[in-house]
């Protein structure tokens, strides 16, 4: 910006933290100009519930297909069982939140018109269309009890894409112009397979016996650590659209996810031990919770950045001014 | 992306320094297009009430209001001795001082999809309903488009959005059916000042540069293209402008960025994170079987 005055039509974006405790402000407040506060961008027409639910949902069932292929593979009947249902469940309703988002759901079938690289959702309608009928084959196999070697196979298959189905939800939301969502696309696909991970760990301590549910308890552990660890790193190396985290709904939601998945974590480590169910019931629905909170509060970070000036053009000006223009 | 061989890329350079804020193009814009009608919302802020680029606002007139000093009279000056009469009998005559700048001014632009070269919109289109022209511009196909919404975060410009009775996304075509048969887009042909200007994109970069030696000489050294070149984080726009102030004043993003720039660091960056989480999975039944 030049030195002169702000202009009349344009508001100040001055703003202050107004919280005295907590984490300090990552960059200085700064000055700039906007039309008259209005966004820059226009914001995501998403349904919370449906988008911030598909991303949840996506990773539990993606997870849930890795759990249900080792548990197979290690001859544990019970916890296969759960992680098989609950794959096909999971994906099944996250395709109706898709479809349900559409502008117009009849035509859903368009998505898997063309095969475009360069639209994640292109790529991840391709994706959901392999996956999501191998969930269901899977899972059938495990209900009905019939054609063991085709449950195995797309058992199998699940498991291979259910990592991708389960990560590529954050290229999805990085791959736009909302600025907590793309400047955060280094670290946003670890920390939705970490909390892939723990919602699926958590559906298997909860509906599983303890007997068989080591895996998810190392699952627990291991998905609250990269989780946590990758989404502290993403807010610290974002910049300023970082606070978008930091206040007003995401803030209250992601604190909920961080101190769930923490406890629902650390009850996984010890109720391994215990003759008593309740410890692992309330691990599995913290470990739960705490994976919904996450997505519903990076969904709503992503909308409130969008829809605040400040986030488009402070970095934006930072960025010129680096390159010395 | 330059057009067919036969066919130069078409766009619009809109000259911000002559609108004068008719919204003719507006209006224009909205009876060829049969744009629906959405809302009469008088905000308050400025003439402005259409407030931004949307499904339903394909051309968008800012107002920008500035007190900016231009060498024009003392604000501090006493004014005692001054007939007011013989001032007002001069009105219209006056240019106020000797530049013909007052201390306040009015910015006013009117504002329209980019037509980017890289168009982050159409990247995104999951359905291939989002498309190029031979006119090197971006269109949607309304008989494909299902709604799905992803174009509209995509946008770094904030100009394509969803009809919420409708569902699907819309947007300024360039006026694709005009184009077609060698007419000029509504907003063009109405705008009396020749604010927007359209033709081969060649041409109006030829001309946009001339237009700001023209302004720099005339000592308006606020004059400054936004959009015109191509080495700019979108490989420049198709709709460029000559604007009097930064950018981010009329609303427009100073560095806008292409966000599919990244798509292949973002799916690299999955791909590793998908294999961790396997991994992390594997980690998880690697201890003694039981």
């Amino acid at each position: 910006m030049s030195g002169r005055e702000t202009p009349a039509g344009a508001q100040p974006g001055r703003r202050r933290r107004r919280r005295g405790r907590g984490e300090q402000p990552m960059v200085p407040d700064a000055r700039f100009s906007s039309y008259y506060g209005r966004p820059v961008l226009n914001t995501p027409t998403w349904k919370p519930l449906d988008i911030a639910g598909y991303l949840y949902l996506g990773g539990l069932a993606g997870a849930s297909s890795l759990l249900a292929a080792g548990a197979d593979l290690t001859g544990r009947p019970a916890l296969a069982r759960t992680a098989k249902l609950g794959a096909a469940g999971a994906i099944s309703l996250s395709l109706a939140a898709l479809v349900h988002d559409l502008g117009r759901p009849a035509r859903f079938l368009n998505m898997l018109r063309v095969l475009k690289p360069t639209s994640p959702m292109s790529m991840g309608s391709w994706l959901l269309a392999g996956y999501a009928p191998l969930t269901l084959a899977a899972a059938a196999g495990e209900v009905t009890g019939r054609y063991r070697l085709v449950g195995s196979a797309a058992t199998a298959g699940a498991a291979v894409l259910g990592p991708a189905v389960a990560t590529y939800t954050a290229v999805l939301v990085s791959d736009t112009a909302v600025p907590a969502w793309h400047e955060g696309y280094r670290q946003l696909p670890f920390v939705f397979a970490g909390s892939a991970a723990t919602a699926a760990a958590g559906l298997a301590l909860a509906a599983a016996p303890a007997g068989q549910a080591g895996p998810a308890r190392r699952m627990a552990v291991l998905g609250t650590a990269l989780e946590l660890g990758a989404f502290h790193l993403m807010k610290h190396r974002m910049g300023l659209p970082a606070e978008a985290y930091e206040r007003g709904r995401p803030r209250t939601l992601l604190r909920a996810a961080e101190a769930l998945t923490a406890s629902g974590a650390a009850l996984a480590l010890v109720c391994g031990r215990l003759r008593d169910r309740r410890p692992a019931l309330a691990a599995g629905a913290a470990l739960l919770s705490g994976s919904a909170a996450l997505r519903f509060g990076v969904f709503h970070a992503g909308v409130a950045s969008a829809e605040d000036p400040r986030y488009t053009v402070l970095p934006q000006r930072e960025r010129l001014a680096a390159r010395g223009s | 992306m330059t057009g067919d061989d036969d066919t130069p890329r078409m766009g619009f350079f809109t000259d911000t320094s002559v609108c004068i804020g008719c919204k003719a193009c507006e209006v224009a814009c909205k009876e060829w297009n049969a744009i629906p009608e959405d809302g009469l919302e008088l905000t308050g802020m400025s003439y402005d009430n259409t407030q931004r680029l949307g499904s339903d606002s394909w051309r968008h007139v800012a107002f920008i209001e500035q007190r900016k000093p231009f060498g024009g009279p003392e604000p501090a000056l006493t004014h005692e001795d001054v007939d007011v009469f013989a001032a007002a009998s001069r009105l219209g005559t006056d240019p106020g001082s000797p530049d013909g700048h007052t201390e306040l001014r009015w910015l006013m632009a009117s504002d329209v999809c980019k037509h980017c070269t890289h168009a982050a919109c159409l990247d995104v289109c999951p359905t291939g309903s989002l498309f190029r022209t031979e006119f090197g511009t971006v269109v949607v196909q309304e008989d494909v488009c299902n709604g799905c919404g992803y174009c509209v975060p995509a946008c770094p410009y904030g100009v394509i959005d969803q009809r919420r009775d409708d569902g699907r996304a819309w947007k300024c075509t360039l006026c694709y059916d005009r184009l077609g048969v060698g007419m000029e887009p509504a907003c063009a042909k109405s705008c009396p000042t020749e604010s927007i200007q359209f033709g081969p994109l060649q041409e109006l970069r030829e001309r946009a540069a001339a237009r700001v030696r023209q302004l720099h000489t005339a000592g308006v050294t606020d004059a400054r293209l936004y959009g015109e070149s191509p080495d700019d984080g979108v490989g420049g726009d198709g709709a460029f402008f000559l604007l009097l102030d930064e950018p981010e004043v009329y609303g427009l993003p100073p560095d806008p960025v292409v966000t599919t720039r990244d798509l292949p660091a973002m799916w690299r960056h999955a791909a590793l994170a998908a294999a961790s989480l396997a991994a992390l999975a594997a980690a998880g039944f690697a201890r003694r079987p039981r």
